[in-house]
């Protein structure tokens, strides 16, 4: 199976995405993003870190890259496509996924193990999840606030298309409250507590959090990451 | 050469965490009376010769698909902005730095 992986100018985690699919069991493959193949894989991963300096909107020029000329069609018609953190607001502003992402409300970077829940475990990327499982992974970024309009929101919700949501203790959290200023609210603000959503195909999958960053022991907080990758080379077996 | 002056602010719905921050610092200066701030981004564009109606509508296009993003940004204006006033700006800046 092989996961393509973009490397855009300023992707931090493409490296660590190609270790997550190789530790999964697939073949990873370098995409650029200008080039205007695909190369033939059976999905592709846009990685986290910065694309294009995120000058105007964080994804808004790698959006008009040669690779996304191929990627945006192909996610069209199936193609798996998993968006991490810059990935994310990529697919945002390519409209494969809805809504957007501004700064974090407290205006501060926020790098932090993030516990999530798991709300759709039927897309191309959760289907070794079952749903309702929490799980930990990284979570770091500026503009990781998802915003979307009441609307949008709603229709995400009745289609079951919110992927994952961050997991607030509530205000009965007071001990954690006080060593951890993201126990009684979510990281950045995001609406509804939304980490992360789907297309209404469920082959395109965007978050926040870093699932590369959670698939080896003795690299961050669990191993939660690898069901990512697990997932989506089944699905492809499965296509 | 003609100058198109595109402004695009966040929705009024949308959390502006930037504006929120210069209305936070204003007070430390002793101005009280501004009670919130929102910030905008303004694009110039530049064309040759003069602007058209076809050059302001490309720069619509423009301001709609590529400059703001819809979901959380409002195109505020699109507008051809008079040689002379950005001339004039240009001189008093010139004069400025030579004062």
């Amino acid at each position: 199976m092989r996961i393509g992986v973009v490397t855009f100018p300023g992707s931090l985690d493409d490296h660590d995405a190609h270790r997550a699919v190789r530790v999964a069991g697939g073949e990873p493959v370098s995409l650029w993003h200008g080039d205007d193949s695909l190369r033939h894989v059976d999905a592709v991963v846009l990685p986290g870190g910065f694309s294009y300096g995120d000058y105007l909107r964080a994804g808004a020029i790698a959006r008009f890259a040669p690779v996304m000329s191929a990627l945006i069609p192909a996610a069209h018609g199936g193609l798996p496509v998993l968006g991490i953190c810059n990935g994310f607001q990529i697919l945002c502003e390519s409209h494969l996924l809805p809504g957007a992402m501004i700064q974090n409300d407290h205006r501060t970077f926020i790098c932090r193990e993030q516990r999530l829940r798991v709300e759709n475990a039927t897309t191309a990327w959760t289907s070794d999840f079952a749903t309702d499982d929490e799980i930990t992974i990284v979570l770091k970024n500026q503009d990781g606030q998802y915003v979307a309009d009441r609307h949008t929101l709603d229709e995400l919700e009745g289609e079951g298309r919110v992927v994952f949501r961050y997991v607030v203790d509530g205000p009965q959290a007071h001990a954690a409250v006080k060593y951890d200023r993201f126990a009684s609210r979510n990281p950045n603000g995001s609406y509804r507590d939304i980490a992360g959503v789907t297309n209404e195909r469920g082959n395109v999958v965007g978050l926040m959090p870093h699932p590369e960053h959670a698939i080896e022991e003795g690299y961050g907080p669990s191993l939660d990451g690898l069901k990512f990758f697990t997932s989506v080379l089944k699905s492809v077996v499965n296509a | 050469m003609g100058i198109v002056v595109v402004d695009v602010m966040l929705k009024s719905e949308i959390l502006d965490p930037q504006g929120q921050a210069v209305a936070g610092a204003l007070p430390r200066l002793g101005f009280n009376q501004f009670t919130d701030v929102r910030q905008g981004k303004r694009f110039v564009l530049t064309v040759e010769g003069e602007v058209t109606d076809q050059v302001l509508a490309a720069a619509r296009e423009a301001a709609e698909t590529m400059l703001s993003n819809p979901v959380i940004e409002d195109v505020v204006s699109v507008r051809a902005e008079s040689q002379a006033v950005m001339s004039q700006a240009a001189e008093s800046q010139a004069a400025e730095s030579q004062a």
